[in-house]
């Protein structure tokens, strides 16, 4: 029994252990802020695929916070009845495995039927379609575990529905939902698959929201094979993976404090 | 009308709206798939799809060797997965010291979170070395390492975080009491555990399977990084081979060949109706087994 | 059956913490053998904590302290190895507050202890599970499903099999822990009947908080307050002259 225990860390331990031992020796000054260089593989840095991740990431996470949090609040109980809101909660629940390449494969055609092709917005698309059933869970956690009595008395002080959403349960819920929106954040970064043909490799750094551009995880994705673009991969691989740690103690801390500050 | 009042209704109006929007949307997909998929089944049969081979579109849209390569790596992924998985769940639910558990719980939490890339990366840089010169050559097979072997560990991996979570939620509900009337007629721990906690807890750990499967099944990126590229039967677990999910990230490029962009999308339907189901299932179950411990 | 001896438990200086609450203060009892003794207090008290010190289920809990002694016939089970464990479990039967049938049925939920302790054969597994069901009352009314889940069963029903499953062991005590209180006034009264039954052939600790149970029931008292014992004795003594202040105060509703 132990041994399972200690296989599953140790491969956590030996994932660390390779992105680190590989990725750390090549990340430079240079590498982080300069973009590749078209002549020479060997020089030049990732910078096109830290901003290009962010530009991707960021704002699909802002809309999918947006949408997931009129959802959430629509989900709770006194404005739908409950077998509504079972079944959307239950969907939700069920379209969070669904592998990210459907999502891609879906707004690349869509983008294609408006003549469009590989571009940001449709790389915005793509990643906000697969956030929103992570952070409206979370949202949808966080807020209820608002005490009742809360809700209550905010009622009782002449408030309307909306506005008491709005206002109490929001604050109170802050911290969890904060944590939502990290590990959708998290999830964001790292996905390749559905913005493998939503966005177009390219080295320089994008200008418009119709440019191509490319991220850290299609960077690995291109040039892991190439002795050449190794360098690259395995710097942006150790990003990634930094992001993804401090995501995660990020979020444990808040959650942590989620349930110290919570009002019962 | 009264301005808050009017915010109000507004605010719920358009609440509601948003929620169903979504949900249209993913009615979108599944049409959108559907309809994609049209045309290469106008021109191939199903049965030519599922049992023949090779994989050549436009000529050729045999499935076969795909489907078998996939069934291989999914399944051995999860024989790995599942006993590993549910005996480290049943430590940690059972076995492990408080501190112990405290110190195990973020790490599956940050295992669960790891991008497919770099599993993907790590395999390539791990795994791949490791079969080409260790494993394959034990086993008397030659191979680059690129193929269905690594690509199973590698999803198995992946999966175990969701196995463990799950399994130690279902083991922590059965209750206490539970675990007290069979330890009072003089069982043992491990007895009490075989007996009675897993047994309790079956509707949950079937759930963890299904859903871990749904995600092994759908992995994409991880798999097409090392499971080597040619779609034909595999002769050995050794062998490269294809998995349904490793055709697809080559889609931008293919979608210019003639019905083998609507074949990928035929492709990805079938992910997305597998997975989905298998989720549906697993979910499902989940939901049951957390009602059951209502006495 | 037990040694023929008057004291069948025993504890001495017994001290349980339960992540640095103290639970039960220096208690020193004794349980007499082949009679009825009920534990008595007001909630919260102790009685709880009491009961599973006599068959060490206190250690499952994380961060539990147990000091002292709990001599079982003389010895010490407090001192005993882990793998004797589950032997000292055996001797004591638990009927817990809520019945707790295993998820499997009628037939296997007695018979679960007998298996895994290899102690009957085969064919006389039968006539043990029988045996079992008829001393806890329950044969008649399952004999003609014995292999249906046990959770169909109704709540009264479920206790006498809790019941069967204990005795089907052969054990020595029985701890119940208020067996009666989920169960409906007809069931309560089998309960009590049984348990009245089974004193001739084992050693019964009832705990119970309340106390028309206990006059009815008990040969034997021990009164328990926020974990000291402050009065025990032969069932008679104790209800009607009660030497304590706070025994009378409990006595007479004062505190609860």
């Amino acid at each position: 029994m132990i041994i399972s225990v200690c296989i599953v860390l140790g491969s956590l331990i030996i994932i660390f252990g390779i992105v680190t031992f590989n990725g750390a020796s090549y990340i430079s000054i240079e590498m982080v802020t300069q973009t590749p260089n078209p002549n020479d593989a060997l020089r030049g840095g990732i910078l096109n695929s830290i901003i290009g991740s962010m530009l991707l990431a960021l704002p699909a996470t802002g809309l999918a916070f947006l949408i997931g949090l009129g959802i959430a609040l629509y989900l709770q109980k006194d404005f739908t009845p409950s077998w509504f809101s079972g079944f959307i909660r239950f969907t939700l629940d069920v379209l969070w495995g669904i592998p990210s390449i459907v999502y891609g494969i879906f707004c690349f055609t869509i983008m294609l039927y408006f003549g469009l092709g590989g571009s940001i917005l449709a790389g915005i698309f793509a990643l906000t379609l697969l956030e929103i059933p992570i952070i409206t869970r979370y949202i949808d956690e966080a807020i209820k575990m608002v005490p009742k009595g809360l809700k209550e008395g905010a009622y009782s002080l002449g408030s309307t529905k909306f506005e008491t959403s709005m206002k109490v349960i929001r604050k109170q819920a802050f911290p969890g939902i904060l944590s939502g929106i990290l590990l959708g954040l998290g999830r964001g970064i790292g996905d390749t698959a559905s913005i493998l043909f939503t966005t177009k490799a390219t080295n320089r750094i994008p200008t418009s929201l119709l440019d191509s551009t490319d991220t850290l995880p299609t960077t690995i994705y291109h040039s892991y094979q190439l002795p050449t673009g190794q360098p690259k991969a395995y710097a942006a691989a150790f990003i990634l993976l930094v992001i993804v740690l401090c995501i995660s103690i990020l979020s444990r801390i808040l959650s942590k404090k989620f349930t110290k500050h919570v009002i019962k | 009308m009264n301005k808050r009042k009017l915010r109000d209704i507004i605010g719920t109006k358009l609440m509601l709206i948003v929620t169903l929007f979504v949900f249209i949307l993913f009615f979108l997909i599944f049409f959108l798939l559907i309809f994609g998929s049209i045309s290469v089944l106008e021109h191939a049969s199903i049965g030519e799809l599922l049992f023949s081979s090779p994989w050549n579109p436009p000529k050729n849209f045999g499935l076969a060797p795909i489907i078998i390569a996939t069934i291989l790596v999914t399944g051995i992924a999860l024989l790995i997965a599942i006993p590993i998985s549910l005996m480290s769940a049943i430590y940690i639910a059972e076995y492990a010291p408080r501190r112990v558990r405290q110190i195990i719980r973020p790490f599956i939490d940050v295992l669960a979170g790891v991008p497919s890339i770099v599993y993907g990366l790590c395999a390539y840089l791990f795994l791949v070395p490791l079969v080409d010169n260790y494993i394959a050559p034990w086993f008397g097979v030659r191979s680059t390492g690129l193929c269905i072997f690594t690509a199973a560990v590698t999803l198995a991996v992946m999966v175990f975080p969701i196995i463990i979570s799950l399994c130690v939620e279902s083991f922590s509900a059965v209750p206490l009491a539970l675990k007290e009337a069979s330890l009072s007629v003089g069982a043992t721990k491990w007895e009490t555990v075989k007996k009675i906690v897993f047994r309790a807890s079956a509707p949950g750990i079937l759930s963890a399977i299904l859903l871990g499967f749904g995600r092994a099944f759908g992995e994409t990126i991880a798999v097409s990084m090392v499971v080597g590229g040619v779609p034909s039967i595999p002769e050995s677990l050794f062998s490269p081979g294809k998995t349904l999910a490793s055709l697809l990230p080559r889609y931008g490029e293919l979608i210019t060949i003639p019905l083998e962009g609507s074949a990928l999308i035929l492709v990805a339907l079938v992910l997305f109706i597998v997975v989905f189901l298998f989720n549906l299932l697993g979910i499902l179950l989940l939901r049951k087994a957390k009602k059951r411990w209502s006495y | 059956m037990a040694i023929n001896s008057n004291i069948h438990i025993e504890t001495k200086n017994l001290n349980v913490s339960y992540h640095e609450h103290h639970v039960l203060k220096n208690v020193n009892i004794k349980i007499p053998t082949n009679q009825i003794t009920a534990i008595i207090g007001p909630s919260g008290c102790g009685k709880t904590t009491l009961l599973k010190s006599f068959n060490r289920l206190l250690e499952i809990a994380d961060e539990v302290k147990i000091s002292g002694e709990v001599l079982v016939d003389g010895k010490n089970i407090l001192e005993c190895k882990g793998y004797e464990i589950p032997d000292i479990r055996k001797k004591m039967g638990l009927l817990s507050q809520k019945p707790y049938p295993l998820p499997m049925s009628i037939y296997e939920n007695v018979a679960y202890g007998l298996k895994i302790h290899n102690n009957v054969s085969e064919d006389k597994l039968d006539e043990t599970i029988e045996h079992c069901l008829k001393e806890a009352g329950l044969w008649d009314e399952v004999k003609k499903r014995l292999d249906d889940p046990a959770t169909r069963l109704s709540v009264g029903q479920q206790q006498r099999l809790c019941l069967a499953r204990a005795i089907a062991v052969k054990p020595e005590v029985l701890l119940c822990d208020e067996p009666t209180s989920a169960l409906d006034p007809t069931a309560a009264q089998q309960i009590e009947k049984l348990l009245l039954k089974l004193k001739q052939e084992y050693t019964v600790v009832l705990v119970t908080h309340t106390l028309r149970q206990a006059k009815r029931l008990a040969d034997y008292v021990v009164f328990i307050y926020f974990g000291e014992i402050v009065e025990q004795g032969p069932a008679k003594e104790v209800f009607k002259n009660p030497k304590d202040p706070r025994t009378k105060a409990y006595m007479e509703g004062d505190i609860s």
